[in-house]
């Protein structure tokens, strides 16, 4: 087959992450298409979160490579860099299980602190800031500008000056990755975006995901349990079962696997051994 | 007992439980007294080889009655959770309180205006009273009128001050254009005048700190100057350590250790190169950065109490080694006869060439010591400065979200190492400037300086004012600092009043007096961050 003109953008092989005896995620190999929504999915303990924090530097992995390919053609080796250059140079950005906001900043000001690359480059060891000029404040109010466009396109901009900790569950996590966009990131990793959400509010969240893949050409690597958000918005789809690999495919290949039913659902072990046979394994 | 008074007044199912209270607290009495009159109330002293047997009756009962409040209190309050509202009756605010604080206020202004303007004011009050009392409590009095008449007077200046501020920004409001929306009507009504009560504060303090040398004109006047420069000088460091504390939440107890370089860098050029001090005032604080980066990179991966701990061993250890590199620092006797600040080259001396002499006064010591005041205050100021134009920078705003969420912050691109580094280094540098003043303040430096008390002292400053409040700091040290001036006449009682006030402070303000938390950048209008939703930072 030829190779296309741009690899793609995530590529992970045989990733392997041991904490002690115990092996957290075992020889993982996937890949991650440009533009794409890729989902990770698998019941719990199954090692999502723990590949997550491989690929944005907060675990160094055992073995194993993660790939990043920028459009422009620059790769980055993941696994050997540190973790503030994954999001500051390969321009990886990640939200949180979690949600960890600057909880006694305002609204603004975190999506400032996401653009303090942008803004430290305008001003060396801040040296333009401290002594006012003019291109440091142009840079900050451009700054401003695109923290209000994010703002408006989450529905915040009223809420600009309240403390982030004040805001309501469902607007924390959207400000956390409002704030991961204003990184301006190829890939952004969003660990269970969808977690205590409303249905309503989790079918707004499936908009504005697919609104960023199309409008900014972002990719997209997701983890979730929700199935209506997975299924929904997901172009491509890995199953992770006790670190391991189960499955991988399209939404409606995954929800058919005999595995992943097994996985989830749980069967009995004849049963198991049955449909394996079935599909020669 | 104080109980007598509100049993009668209360008319509440607490009625009962005051009376067990009482009658609990009798009995703690008479087991406390039988227990202190033979511990404390007979005492033995050898007086020339015979043993002689002494009563101290009235500290046993002291001690008595104490413990029987103090278990009254307890039981009332605590084990039994009676509510002060409870027993008065009816539940208090602070607005309950604010037409008294109005009417004290009022007060003080009128005694301190009286005091400040009317010359022998304050000998005419003193005498009346006294004469009122009776000889034997002149002492007394002559005390509690100094006191009460110096807070007094305290008050009338910054007052007057604040209003002047007030009136100066609505002036220059009234002469510049307006600025849209604004309505020009509102300038004089009495709200304009009273809101934004905390920026005229700052204004107040800042007009009085200026003029401060001329207000305490007098026989006083050299005293009054020194402690002032005493309290800038801990304003300095404290605002210089809220850059470390505050704002990057790391904890550091070792934070005198870079005074001390500041103030040895200073000594040890100024002694060995005869360099001036506006030459070595910027290599001491360079000094002073390069030792807290120093001390940052071992820290890096230490938190919270590890941090404390770690940071607390560094002071120490530049400490001792202060003490014993005799060659250089000359040990446990320190450095003596270090050149202290001229007038940009003009010496403070009798000579013709003489500071007094070539402006037209009469030669005064007092003319060095405004100088050093109005020095300490420019260094304080310009600290201020820096720190408050950090905040709004990149560098501020990474310090902040350090401390709220370490992280968040390195998934977003942040480099912890330089950010952490560059708390301290810039925390250190400050304290490297307020270093060097003090020892060209001093003249003579020793080991002795720098001991953990100071770094303690600082540290208070900063928690008392509030993390991350700079005007919180201002208090703080005008309290501490000041209070134990203040309160000098009342000798050891100053401690225990010192002591006492801490602790009120934090069972009623735990998080500092200034809490709340300034935005660095407002889209539409600024709102104060509420002390509960920011993080201390855990190191």
């Amino acid at each position: 087959m030829m190779r296309e003109a741009l690899p793609d953008i995530l590529d992970v092989q045989h990733l392997t992450m041991r904490f002690g005896g115990l092996t957290a995620v075992d020889s993982l190999s996937f890949t991650a298409r440009r533009g794409d929504i890729t989902s990770i999915i698998g019941p719990n303990g199954a090692g999502k979160t723990t590949v997550f924090n491989c690929i944005t530097g907060f675990y160094k992995p055992t073995e194993g490579m993660i790939r990043l390919n920028h459009a422009s053609g620059e790769s980055f080796l993941l696994e050997r860099m540190e973790g503030h250059q994954i999001a500051a140079k390969a321009r990886v950005a990640r939200t949180f299980q979690n949600i960890r906001l600057f909880g006694g900043m305002t609204v603004l000001e975190n999506l400032l602190v996401a653009q303090h690359r942008a803004l430290t480059g305008i001003s060396p060891l801040s040296i333009a800031g401290l002594l006012g000029l003019a291109s440091f404040k142009r840079a900050q109010a451009e700054a401003i500008d695109f923290a209000c466009y994010w703002l408006e396109r989450i529905g915040l901009i009223e809420r600009a000056d309240d403390a982030a900790a004040e805001l309501p569950y469902g607007d924390q996590r959207r400000l956390e990755i409002a704030r991961a966009m204003c990184t301006r990131p190829v890939l952004l990793c969003l660990d269970e975006p969808a977690a205590g959400l409303n249905p309503r509010e989790s079918a707004d969240l499936n908009q504005l995901l697919l609104w960023m893949k199309e409008e900014h050409g972002l990719s997209i690597l997701l983890i979730e349990h929700d199935m209506g958000v997975v299924m929904g918005i997901s172009d491509h789809i890995v199953v992770l079962d006790y670190g391991r690999k189960i499955s991988d495919g399209t939404p409606a290949f995954v929800r058919d696997d005999p595995h992943v039913i097994a996985a989830y659902l749980g069967v009995e072990d004849e049963e198991l051994a049955e449909a394996e046979a079935e599909i020669d394994l | 007992m104080t109980a007598a008074g509100e049993l009668s007044k209360a008319d509440t199912p607490s009625q009962s439980i005051l009376g067990e209270a009482v009658r609990d607290a009798i009995l703690t009495a008479l087991i406390a007294f039988a227990l202190f009159g033979s511990l404390v109330g007979f005492k033995t002293e050898s007086v020339q080889n015979v043993l002689v047997l002494t009563t101290r009756w009235g500290d046993a009962i002291a001690l008595t009655l104490a413990v029987a409040v103090g278990r009254f209190l307890l039981d009332v309050f605590v084990w039994r959770g009676l509510a002060p509202t409870d027993v008065i009756g009816k539940s208090l605010s602070f607005e309950d309180f604010k037409p008294v604080l109005k009417a004290v206020a009022a007060a003080l202004y009128i005694v301190g205006a009286a005091f400040f303007l009317l010359e022998g004011s304050r000998a005419g009050v003193e005498q009346a009273l006294s004469s009122l009392a009776g000889a034997e409590w002149r002492g007394a009095i002559r005390t509690l009128v100094s006191l009460v008449g110096l807070l007094a007077m305290g008050v009338f200046v910054l007052i007057t001050a604040m209003v002047v501020a007030r009136l100066g920004r609505l002036a220059v409001r009234a002469i510049a254009p307006a600025a849209e929306g604004e309505k020009r009507s509102a300038v004089f009504t009495w709200q304009a005048i009273t809101g934004d009560l905390m920026k005229e504060f700052a204004m107040g303090l800042l007009i009085v700190a200026i003029l401060l040398p001329i207000l305490v004109a007098g026989p006083q006047q050299r005293y009054a100057v020194d402690t002032a420069i005493q309290v800038v000088t801990y304003i300095m460091l404290g605002w210089g350590l809220n850059v470390v504390v505050g704002l990057a939440g790391l904890l550091d107890l070792g934070y005198v250790a870079f005074y001390a370089v500041g103030a040895y860098s200073y000594a040890l050029i100024a002694t060995q190169f005869g360099w001036s001090f506006w030459v070595c005032l910027p290599l001491a604080g360079i000094f002073a950065a390069l030792w807290g980066i120093l001390l940052g990179f071992p820290v890096l991966r230490l938190r919270g109490d590890y941090l404390a701990i770690v940071t607390l061993a560094f002071g120490e250890i530049i400490r001792v080694v202060l003490i014993n590199w005799y060659s250089v620092t000359g040990g446990p006797n320190g450095i003596n006869r270090i050149p202290q600040v001229n007038f940009f080259g003009i010496p403070f001396d009798r000579s013709e060439t003489g500071f007094a002499a070539l402006f037209g006064l009469e030669f005064s010591s007092v003319h060095r010591i405004i100088f050093f005041y109005y020095v300490i205050l420019a260094l304080a100021l310009f600290t201020n400065v820096v720190t408050m134009r950090l905040r709004r920078l990149p560098i501020g705003r990474a310090w902040e979200a350090m401390r709220e969420d370490e992280i968040a912050c390195r998934s977003l691109g942040i480099n912890i190492v330089t950010t952490k580094l560059s708390a301290f280094a810039i925390g250190a540098a400050f304290a490297g400037f307020a270093g060097s003043f003090f020892a060209t303040r001093q003249g003579f430096i020793s080991p002795e300086s720098f001991t953990f008390h100071e770094s303690a002292l600082v540290l208070a400053i900063v928690v008392l004012g509030g993390l991350g409040s700079q005007m919180g700091v201002v208090i703080a040290s005008i309290v501490l600092i000041g209070s134990s001036e203040f309160f000098r006449d009342l000798e050891e009682y100053r401690m225990l009043i010192f002591g006492g006030s801490m602790v009120a402070l934090m069972t009623w303000r735990p998080r500092g007096l200034i809490a709340t938390r300034t935005p660095s950048v407002i889209l539409k209008e600024s709102k104060q961050i509420a002390a509960a939703n920011v993080q201390e930072g855990r190191g």
